[in-house]
């Protein structure tokens, strides 16, 4: 479409042939998105002489927060455990029932169009979700408390490590599952001993991955009540706490640390 | 024994390994399940889950296709914004990072320094950087903004980093010979290596942000979560309803798009 508003230079090679080269395309880009940012920055009252004047109030809290407020710490064991519990065990279930729900994704092993359909658009909707969006919805329906919380991650683990495995089971080698279909296995037996082991290192590393990043998620949940740390640092935050704000944050990032050297420890050795 | 049996036999054996790990999760799990108390659940769950369903199944048409400042529309494109000028800035801010801790490039130190700095920018949360940034801008969209921007730095480095320890040096080397610049090795030896993959991070991050921007507005930084959590609090599901379709519908869109133009930025 856009070699017709640009005609293609035409160039007259020695020998008489004529070659197009196609007009490039970057300044067209450039500008757009030189639109569009001028457009953001007047949604979004950006103004840049505000940011100059007042950048050292961000420097304020901060330095409120340096040093942490040491005392808080004995109170900040439980909410902590059941941070990682919450996401421990969402994960864990998440990433269970994401075996049914890739199996009924993937084209090669279900023939069904209606199940693969429903299902793929079950897992994107699910997946679009912001977790914050879904934990504030369980909390209306399962109360303040960790369980929201849990039923929040459990969804979007079973959504991301669903889409990831599905993607993996189609790209999976077909040639023995088409063997033991031959010999007179079922689908789920063929399934189970010619695909599932060749998906499951994978499938490992992902769940894995996709804890690591479910326990700094747990950690904002508390926010809109859905149990764990994030209640502290909103009380804290609400306070003007900032020490113990502090305090939560340096805890959160060692626990956070800790928990990703030992999964990225697991995950090379599954790769 | 056959060929067969042989081969049967000459996998390895890692029963032991495979049961510790096995016993280790199931304990983690029993660990794990004695957070969970039912008592919390309240009897009228039931009802508000299906009160939700039915918002989401008839939602408010008004405030959908509302085209003033109240409406759905409107509020999607300024969440569109936040994220879109966030990544912006963000991914700006980060190129200069990114060379400072590549250990190719900057020396040994600065390096370690430098991705200190990083995975503690990362480790914080982002409604906390909200709050924070809100006591320099007030609130509304420019502190969403700038919470985003910060945001995806880490995250950014982290990425732009594995592309740049990836850089082909042997280009430089023969551009030495031939004589070039300093200046046009850069433009004639990095930018064409690194420009696509750039972008191609950029566009994701890009993905990622428009989810937090819509999150954000929680803590009063803008965009759509603020009507949200307004909403959900006054029980007004129909009005819950309207704001999570126009939310999941524009979050597929970007999806989509962003992924189409990243398997054309990959594979050229």
């Amino acid at each position: 479409m856009l070699d017709k508003v640009l005609p293609p230079k035409k160039l007259a090679l020695k020998n008489g042939k004529i070659v197009c080269e196609k007009r490039s395309r970057t300044p067209f880009i450039f500008i757009l998105l030189v639109i569009a940012v001028l457009v953001s920055i007047e949604f979004t009252n950006f103004k840049f002489q505000v940011l100059v004047e007042r950048w050292q109030e961000f420097f304020v809290i901060v330095g409120q927060m340096i040093p942490p407020n040491w005392e808080y710490f004995p109170s900040l064991w439980k909410p902590l455990m059941d941070t990682i519990k919450m996401s421990l065990l969402g994960s864990l279930l998440g990433s269970l029932a994401a075996i049914p729900a890739a199996y009924f994704a993937s084209t090669n092993v279900v023939k069904s169009k209606t199940v693969i359909t429903t299902m793929r658009v079950f897992l994107s909707l699910l997946r679009t979700m912001p977790t914050l969006v879904s934990a504030l919805i369980a909390t209306f329906i399962f109360g303040l408390g960790t369980l929201a919380g849990t039923v929040a991650i459990f969804l979007f683990t079973l959504a991301y490590v669903g889409k990831l495995l599905y993607e993996q089971i189609e790209n999976a080698s077909m040639d023995a599952f088409e063997a033991m279909e031959s010999i007179g296995m079922t689908r789920y037996q063929a399934f189970r001993y010619a695909i599932f082991p060749q998906v499951l290192p994978n499938y490992l590393s992902t769940s894995l991955f996709c804890f690591e990043g479910n326990v700094r998620y747990a950690a904002i949940l508390g926010y809109v009540g859905a149990g764990g740390i994030g209640l502290l640092l909103n009380e804290g935050l609400g306070w003007r706490d900032y020490a113990s704000v502090g305090m939560v944050l340096f805890m959160l990032a060692i626990t956070v640390f800790l928990i990703e050297t030992v999964s990225e420890h697991f995950r090379k050795k599954l790769i | 024994m056959n060929a067969l049996e042989q081969q049967l036999y000459a996998a390895p054996r890692n029963h032991r390994y495979v049961w510790t790990v096995v016993m280790v999760i199931l304990l983690l799990f029993a660990w794990s399940l004695t957070t969970v108390n039912l008592n919390n659940v309240e009897e009228k769950g039931w009802l508000i889950a299906s009160n939700i369903l039915t918002g989401i199944v008839s939602p408010d048409l008004e405030l959908l296709l509302n085209v003033t400042s109240q409406g759905v529309l409107y509020l999607l494109i300024e969440t569109i914004a936040i994220a879109f000028l966030g990544t912006i800035i963000g991914s700006i801010l980060a190129i200069p990072l990114a060379f400072l801790s590549a250990s190719n490039v900057a020396p040994k130190p600065v390096a370690f320094l430098t991705r200190l700095l990083l995975i503690f920018i990362r480790t914080v949360p982002a409604l906390v950087y909200g709050l924070m940034f809100i006591r320099v801008t007030g609130p509304g969209p420019f502190a969403g903004v700038l919470t985003i921007a910060l945001i995806s730095i880490g995250m950014l480095a982290k990425l732009y980093v594995d592309a740049i320890e990836d850089l082909d040096t042997s280009i430089f080397e023969s551009m030495t010979s031939i004589g070039c610049t300093a200046f046009e090795k850069i433009r004639y030896g990095i930018v064409p290596q690194l420009f696509a993959i750039f972008l191609s991070i950029m566009i994701y991050r890009f993905d990622m942000n428009l989810r937090e921007a819509s999150v954000l507005g929680l803590v009063g930084a803008g965009g759509i979560g603020a009507p949200l959590i307004f909403a959900m609090n006054a029980y007004r599901w129909n009005e819950v309803g309207s704001i999570l379709i126009g939310l999941v519908i524009l979050i597929l869109i970007v999806e989509l798009s962003s992924n189409k133009m990243r398997n054309k930025l990959v594979r050229g």
